[in-house]
């Protein structure tokens, strides 16, 4: 026994010896001048994307009029993009081209110097995107612009109606005990941020202004709120799929959701509804971003530009339910689909989107002069005791 | 065929050679790729990450060991839960798995036996993912088991997203795992040494307890070492079929490698079920198992 | 020796426990012929409509293709190293051999997202990118030691006299192994290589943390249990799969049964050894 254990000892030293020096790969943040125009599409199109993000129903003409062949990477959550562009030493590891990374990842992945600058000029719609997409804080830095902003989308209240009655008007539907084992609500630390918009209406008191903008004491009564609501759960979903199947199959009957399960619920007739509840909403922009090691930029510039274009955006925005960032789609989705440019909220003024608070990365500057708000980590760290 | 014969001749003359020229391939590819990704893991779990870019910051430090244990309980819980299903697990599949050993190896003949060893491994080379996805769909409000709950009489089990659930099928997927190695063992058991406790007057029971049972105990031992092992570290089962309070080590650590990339805190918490699994090799190796697997 | 109510218990617990192991793969198969895409027990209707989608599906086919690829390749790797780490630490003793037999124990034995996630921060650190090598790698780890155990077994069943016959008679090393050895290892490389292939084509623990944008067909099963759209077509998969794989497992198992020239042998040697274990 002895032996054995030296020898284990001896190995490990041997490779420990080896390996050490191998770690720590150093990154330099040159950044190259930005291209004056798209080249020849490379043939090839790595795409990290919300699944249904490069849909065949829109994706298959753009592989006809490029030749660039798409390889797609699903991922089920945020975090799973970030990881997933930092493999292989960061910058998408040389693998791949484009990220449709929404807002709570989008800061994280420009700081960590995984993206690279686009010339937003080479993408025509461009300058017909509602204001407030045009250059938002979560993928323009200092002006520059690291992507392209394609759809957004609300956070919702989901419910069965026929067994959720009277119809909920507000989130305290899955913070109150009367649907007791049978809520569900997603997986992410960002939930945090649902949980302190709730407050911000609800505990004038706390005074929260912004809900991803939390100081100490107003962060704990949010964490304390969900470790609450976890014994109401019958679940947290992980993936849009976990959530469909629990209220398909009557385990689940309401809970947070995104406007893609709900579809894809009432798609199989399942009596479901959703709302957008009196405290509003938080939700989600999503951005196409170039990676900084992408081994095809021509065919990922060609893909910003197409994805852009009113048509497309139309497609893409009733596949997955979500609202374009282009107003001009509007017609071609009620083409579509009558009546679906007002469902998904795309006629609405300016003042609408003040309802939806986006999601963006929580650091430590409150935005307010102070710099005592909680970070991510620690809201990741929040989570997982939340959930644990 | 004189070159052949003389360098046949050369490594019978020295054996070390031949044992060098066959070890070293394997080992280096061994010792280069996974035990230096292990070690770089482990060494990893001393650094930190910078909590917004997730930049790796290569400065000795304790600080995700601290973190672990300062929690208010919260990984340690975690890390019980996951230990705790893994031991269940192991001693449903031992007490599921022994009584059909058993008669496969002594009581079938060989058709009957050959047949159930292609009963018992289809579904183990049948998809692992689906095999867990079968049972949420049976385990659902609305499947396979609530309805034939329903037509006996009896109301629903609710079962679903459960640790209960959880429990159900780690102990289905890895079943198995335990049988083939248990079949074995009891299969190499002489008939001359049952007989011979017969002959010495034990009982059945006596006869099973005092030479099948310690005979066994190999077997059993080399198949928990799958089925604790394949729990402990499993992440895909508590996303698909767990409740609210269901997150595995494995959960946590997948997560932290999300977040931020933090490839740090995950490996601190990961030296967890490599402690366990190395004690349990250990003792393991102590009751023969390693022969038996 | 086993009176008839142990019998009768012991064949009433082994049909339970087959029925617990097959029922979910049987509703398994009756899904793939549901003609609704919810999965609702009993299911309202029988059509064949997915298996048709599922044939012309072509991330159903590359996905399979890479995953048979990725098979292959780590099954030849393992072959290879699994097969000569075998030899050596049967036949030769030397300073450090208990420590190896243990360490090739190590990838199996530990669990395997503690494989993947230190493949995958060592090619993070590396700065090795996601290929289907790095997927290959990952597999390999664990199918050596499945090659290794099997070729072990095996040569430890195999009688050393068998081999010193053989060289004593004149042969050379080449010869002993063309005829002595190879025909007792045939049949457990075979044994050992089926059963790394299989491991290799259901894995997806370890491969989420070694795939980059390539989509084995576990992953692609995972990611439409993610998704939640394509449920019909992930039955069929499930239940096309578990048809094909009935050929090798029977293969296999006609193969680990003791056959051809030394299966007396072995059974002689059982007897003798126990014999010997009890006249001590």
């Amino acid at each position: 026994m002895r032996r054995i254990r030296r020898g284990h000892v001896l190995i490990a030293l041997f490779t420990a010896a080896l390996c050490v020096p191998a770690a720590g790969v150093g990154s330099g943040t040159a950044t190259g001048s930005l291209p004056t125009k798209i080249g020849k599409g490379e043939g090839s199109l790595n795409l990290i994307e919300w699944p249904a993000y490069a849909d065949k129903s829109f994706a298959n003409k753009f592989v006809q009029q490029t030749g660039c062949k798409i390889h797609r990477k699903d991922a089920g959550s945020s975090n799973q993009m970030v990881a997933l562009m930092r493999t292989g030493g960061g910058g998408g590891g040389g693998q791949y081209d484009l990220v449709s990374a929404s807002g709570d990842a989008s800061l994280r992945l420009i700081l960590g110097g995984d993206v690279q600058p686009v010339n937003i000029n080479l993408i025509p719609s461009w300058k017909k995107f509602v204001s407030v997409f045009k250059s938002p804080a979560h993928n323009t830095v200092k002006g520059v612009h690291y992507g392209v902003s394609v759809q957004w989308g609300p956070n919702t209240l989901i419910y069965n109606t026929k067994r959720v009655k009277p119809a909920p008007t507000s989130w305290a539907a899955l913070y109150s005990s009367k649907y007791k084992g049978k809520i569900t609500v997603p997986n992410n630390p960002i939930q945090i941020a649902d949980a302190a918009l709730y407050l911000m209406k609800s505990k004038p008191s706390l005074g929260i202004t912004d809900p991803y903008e939390l100081n100490k004491s107003q962060f704990d009564a949010a964490v304390s709120l969900l470790k609450q609501q976890k014994k109401l759960l019958k679940r947290y979903w992980n993936y849009a799929a976990d959530e469909i199947t629990s209220i398909a199959n009557g385990d689940v009957t309401i809970g947070a959701t995104w406007p893609y399960q709900t579809l894809a619920l009432q798609a199989k007739h399942v009596p479901v509804k959703e709302i957008i509840p009196r405290e509003g909403a938080t939700g989600w922009a999503d951005t196409w971003m170039l990676a900084k090691k992408a081994p095809h930029p021509n065919c990922a510039y060609l893909w910003m530009k197409y994805v852009t274009t009113p048509q497309v955006e139309a497609k893409q925005a009733i596949v997955f339910g979500e609202t374009p960032v282009n107003p001009k789609a509007c017609p071609f989705m009620n083409k579509i689909q009558a009546g679906s440019c007002a469902k998904y909220h795309l006629n609405q003024p300016l003042s609408y989107y003040n309802r939806i608070h986006f999601w963006k990365t929580p650091v430590p500057d409150c935005g307010n002069g102070k710099k005592d708000c909680m970070d991510y980590n620690a809201w990741q760290k929040a989570w997982a005791q939340i959930t644990g | 065929m004189g070159a052949r014969h003389r360098l046949s001749s050369a490594f019978w003359r020295r054996p070390w050679l031949k044992a060098a020229l066959l070890l070293t391939p394997p080992l280096a590819a061994f010792v280069l790729v996974y035990l230096a990704a292990l070690v770089s893991l482990f060494v990893s779990s001393f650094w930190s990450v910078d909590a917004f870019t997730g930049k790796l910051i290569h400065q000795w430090t304790l600080q995700n060991f601290h973190d672990l244990l300062h929690s208010n309980g919260t990984y340690l819980r975690i890390a019980g839960r996951t230990i705790g299903i893994a031991a269940a697990v192991t001693i449903t599949d031992a007490v599921l798995a022994f009584p059909l050993a058993y008669f496969m190896a002594r009581l079938a003949g060989r058709r009957v036996r050959a047949l159930l060893f292609v009963l018992v491994l289809l579904p183990l080379w049948s998809s692992y993912l689906v095999r867990i996805y079968a049972w949420q769909t049976i385990l659902s409000h609305n499947g396979a088991l609530n309805w034939s709950l329903n037509k006996i009489g009896l109301p629903d089990a609710n079962l679903a997203y459960t640790n209960w659930a959880m429990w159900i099928v780690f102990s289905y997927v890895w079943l198995p795992f335990m049988i083939i190695p248990v079949f074995a063992a009891v299969e190499r058991i002489p008939d001359s040494f049952i007989e011979a406790s017969g002959d010495l007057g034990a009982r059945g029971r006596r006869t099973f307890r005092s030479v099948v049972l310690p005979l066994a105990l190999p077997g059993v031992v080399a198949g928990s070492i799958f089925t604790f092992s394949l729990t402990l570290g499993d992440f895909i089962t508590p996303l698909l079929v767990g409740g609210n309070s269901s997150s595995f080590i494995g959960n946590v650590v997948e997560d932290f490698i999300g977040i931020n990339g933090n490839i740090p805190f995950s490996a601190a918490f990961a030296t967890v079920p490599v402690i366990v699994m190395a004690a349990y090799l250990l003792i393991a190796r102590k009751l023969g198992a390693f022969e038996a697997l | 020796m086993e009176r008839k109510t142990t019998r009768a218990a012991l064949l009433g617990w082994t049909v339970l426990v087959v029925l617990f192991l097959w029922t979910p793969l049987a509703i398994i198969a009756v899904y793939a012929f549901n003609s609704s895409n919810i999965q609702v027990w009993p299911i309202p209707g029988w059509t064949l409509h997915w298996f048709r989608v599922a044939w012309r599906d072509p991330d159903v086919r590359s996905s399979l293709w890479l995953s048979v690829n990725v098979g292959l390749r780590a099954t030849g790797i393992s072959l290879l190293l699994g097969t000569m780490a075998a030899f050596a630490i049967h036949r030769f003793r030397f300073f450090g051999r208990e420590s190896i037999s243990f360490l090739l124990l190590l990838p199996i034995a530990l669990p395997g997202i503690i494989t993947g996630m230190a493949l995958n921060s060592f090619y993070v650190f590396t700065g090795i990118s996601f290929s289907i090598w790095t997927i290959v790698i990952g597999h390999a780890t664990f199918c050596i030691v499945v090659v290794y155990n099997n070729v072990l077994a095996r040569l430890r069943r195999t009688q050393t006299s068998l081999v010193e016959a053989s060289m004593d008679l004149g042969a050379d090393g080449w010869q002993t192994f063309r005829f002595v050895v190879w025909p007792v290892l045939s049949t457990a490389l075979v044994a050992g290589g089926l059963l790394a292939f299989a491991l290799s084509f259901d894995e997806v623990i370890v491969t989420t943390f070694t795939a980059g944008a390539q989509t084995t067909l576990p992953i692609f099963i995972l990611d439409n249990l993610k998704q939640g759209q394509q449920l019909p077509i992930v039955n069929v998969v499930a239940f096309a799969v578990i048809l094909l794989t009935i050929v090798p497992v029977a293969i296999s198992v006609r193969l680990t049964r003791d056959t051809g020239v030394l299966r007396r042998g072995a059974a002689t040697v059982t007897a003798a050894e126990s014999v010997e274990i009890t006249t001590v």
